[in-house]
């Protein structure tokens, strides 16, 4: 398990110098000047305009650009931005607020998801089965940015119930609805996931052992079938945390939630390359981070897979 | 210290002592489905003493684990229902009992082996804790108390070091040593009728014959009524004292083991004899039977073996024989019973 681990940290190396080159190559990749997007619709001297080109070495070649970049980061330096903005603050004072979304969202996916699949999966066929397999088609189809809209329209303007946007700071209240958004589509999911695993897995062998063990009912199916089943839908929760922190984008910046999403968006918009590839940075991190903890759950989770 | 009750006096909720110890009698099983309705047990009767083994052999879609499945109440209910008979253990019908009153006697009194143990285990949970369930559910036992029971079941069924493996996952085992731990949990709470779902089905000859042994010696040890449902004759031949042989959902034909290799009367146990692989017929042909086991969703009219059947006459494609009885203990359901077997 140790040297597991420990080969897995290797490949996240690998994983961090080819994300990080990918993204600094498609962001130096994007057409038009960021100095002049900076300056915006006012003239800019040449003598400013120099010394900016130089300060962010936007006259090197890109490697050596690059190469200036991630000896920085690896120094705890993401660089800063424009306005000369370490972009490391940026991230110290945006992040909080996309986690806490992220975590209230995952804590409504795993909830409500598992306990919807599991009803449905005993259920198989029963009405509340039915229910739960056309509302989870419903919420798949239909778009994020058609869903917050709705929610906006419907649950914030019409029934007045929740807050249309997070506030600035947002309060625990103006988080609700969107996470409740973010939440849906994984949610219907996990709902799908659990269902069908449920379903398998009562039909499965040692369930019927379970039952000719004399055990009851509730036993057979929370303690026999439950953990079977939890394995694959453990798998995609953990995988969808990564997800839903670098997911917000469009959720953040239709509630208005000033978390890392949106300050990712702005600053596509502005050219802010450094601001892009930090952040990015960190997204992958994070899900590189989801991923081995995935793959180390699932040893713990099902005693059939060693790693060795 | 908890409440632990020994296995040797094990209260039983149902001793009265009247007649045999298990009575099947007249059961029918259907599944209905969406392709229509199959009865998959029929009119099947058999009865089980303490201390004897009786086999139910068929091919595979006659109904014999069908209607073991039906003792133990685990019929997966929809598709399968029980419609009819009773099934009296110790003189009560486990048909009629509540649910709560029949899970006691599931596991406990009544246990079943299944055919594959690898996927009839759970694969997340140990055989030590797989085997301690039983121990702890039915008997409240402490879990380290049901571990240390565990253990002495594992040596009982010769798992070699037993107190080191109890604490391995089924995978860990190979599949002669997996059956072993599948037996051990099923005996844990020492049961008056133990159900053999092709126990050796899945393993390779040397150790199908290990197996067979191990359930004999326990049955010596511990004089349980063993149901032993194979396709195999040959093992059959080994360690059941009673056959009841099976075909399309119906029992053919019931012997005494010795009567009935001496001299079958049904030609459906005579076809199954002919195409055993016998060693004093080496260098010569098997001869099975022709044909193939009936769709169950289409029975044949009349007698349901007649398309196969070497002896066939007019009334056995009009006329379902019953089962009836020929000999003392014997019965057959062939019209031509008694001439048939005189040839």
């Amino acid at each position: 398990m140790t040297s597991y681990i420990i080969r897995r940290v290797g490949q996240f190396v690998l994983v961090f110098f080819a994300a990080t080159f990918l993204i600094f190559s498609m962001v130096f990749a994007i057409p038009g000047d960021p100095i002049r997007a900076l300056a915006g619709e006012k003239p800019m001297p040449d003598s400013l305009r120099q010394t900016l080109v130089q300060r962010y070495h936007l006259d090197e070649p890109y490697i050596v650009q690059y190469w200036y970049y991630v000896t920085g980061v690896l120094q705890g330096d993401l660089g800063e931005s424009f306005n000369q903005r370490p972009v490391l603050d940026i991230i110290k004072e945006r992040f909080p607020r996309t986690l806490r979304l992220a975590i209230y969202a995952f804590i409504i996916e795993m909830v409500i998801g598992v306990t919807a699949g599991v009803w449905a999966g005993i259920r198989k066929d029963k009405f509340l089965d039915s229910l739960v397999k056309v509302s989870t088609v419903a919420v798949i189809s239909i778009p994020i940015f058609v869903l917050g809209f709705m929610a906006q329209l419907f649950i914030g303007v019409r029934l007045g119930w929740l807050p249309v946007t997070a506030g600035n700071p947002p309060s625990l209240y103006g988080y609700l609805l969107p996470a409740i958004v973010l939440a849906a589509v994984s949610l219907a999911y996990v709902a799908r996931l659990t269902r069908s695993s449920v379903v398998e897995n009562l039909r499965s062998d040692y369930v019927r052992t379970a039952k000719a063990k004399g055990l009851s009912r509730r036993r057979v199916i929370g303690v026999h079938t439950f953990r079977n089943s939890l394995i694959p839908v453990i798998t995609f929760l953990a995988i969808d945390l990564g997800a839903l922190m670098g997911g917000a984008i469009i959720t953040e910046t239709i509630f208005n939630v000033p978390g890392i999403g949106q300050a990712l968006y702005q600053s596509v918009l502005g050219q802010e390359g450094a601001v892009v590839v930090g952040i990015v940075t960190l997204l992958v991190i994070i899900y590189a981070v989801a991923n081995l903890v995935v793959d180390v759950m699932y040893a713990v989770l099902d005693p059939r897979i060693r790693y060795d | 210290m908890t409440k632990v009750t020994p296995l040797d006096t094990a209260v039983d909720p149902h001793s009265a002592d009247t007649g045999v110890l298990l009575d099947v009698r007249d059961l029918e099983v259907e599944f209905r489905m969406r392709s229509g309705t199959v009865k998959a047990a029929n009119r099947v009767s058999y009865q089980v003493d303490k201390g004897e083994t009786l086999a139910i052999v068929g091919e595979s879609g006659s109904g014999k684990t069908v209607s073991a499945q039906a003792i133990m109440g685990i019929i997966d209910s929809p598709p399968g229902f029980v419609t009819g008979g009773e099934i009296l253990f110790r003189g009560k019908d486990l048909l009629k009992m509540e649910e709560k009153e029949r899970r006691q006697i599931r596991g406990d009194r009544i246990s079943m082996i299944f055919q594959d143990a690898l996927t009839a285990l759970n694969p997340v949970f140990t055989v030590g804790w797989q085997i301690s369930e039983m121990f702890q559910k039915h008997r409240g036992m402490s879990k380290s108390e049901g571990y240390k029971r565990a253990i002495e079941l594992m040596n009982l069924v010769k798992i070699p070091s037993a107190a080191e493996r109890v604490n391995a996952y089924p995978h860990e085992f190979s599949g002669g040593m997996r059956q072993r731990v599948m037996i051990a949990m099923a005996i844990a709470l020492d049961p008056d009728v133990l159900i053999a779902d092709e126990p050796t089905t899945a393993l390779d000859v040397t150790v199908q014959a290990q197996i067979m042994g191990l359930l004999a010696d326990l049955q010596q040890q511990t004089g349980m009524g063993l149901i032993l449902i194979t396709h195999d004759l040959g093992v059959v031949a080994e360690v059941a004292d009673k056959v009841s042989v099976m075909y399309a959902a119906e029992i053919v034909e019931t012997a005494d083991i010795r009567e009935l290799y001496r001299h079958p009367y049904h030609p459906y146990t005579e076809g199954l004899m002919r195409s055993l692989v016998r060693p004093d017929h080496k260098g010569g042909r098997l001869s099975p039977i022709k044909g193939s086991p009936p769709d169950l969703l289409h029975i044949p009219s009349g007698c349901p073996f007649h398309p196969r059947c070497d002896y066939v006459q007019d009334v056995c494609r009009t006329d379902d024989p019953p089962l009836r009885e020929i000999l003392e203990g014997r019965t057959s359901a062939c019209h031509f019973a008694e001439v048939f077997s005189n040839d």
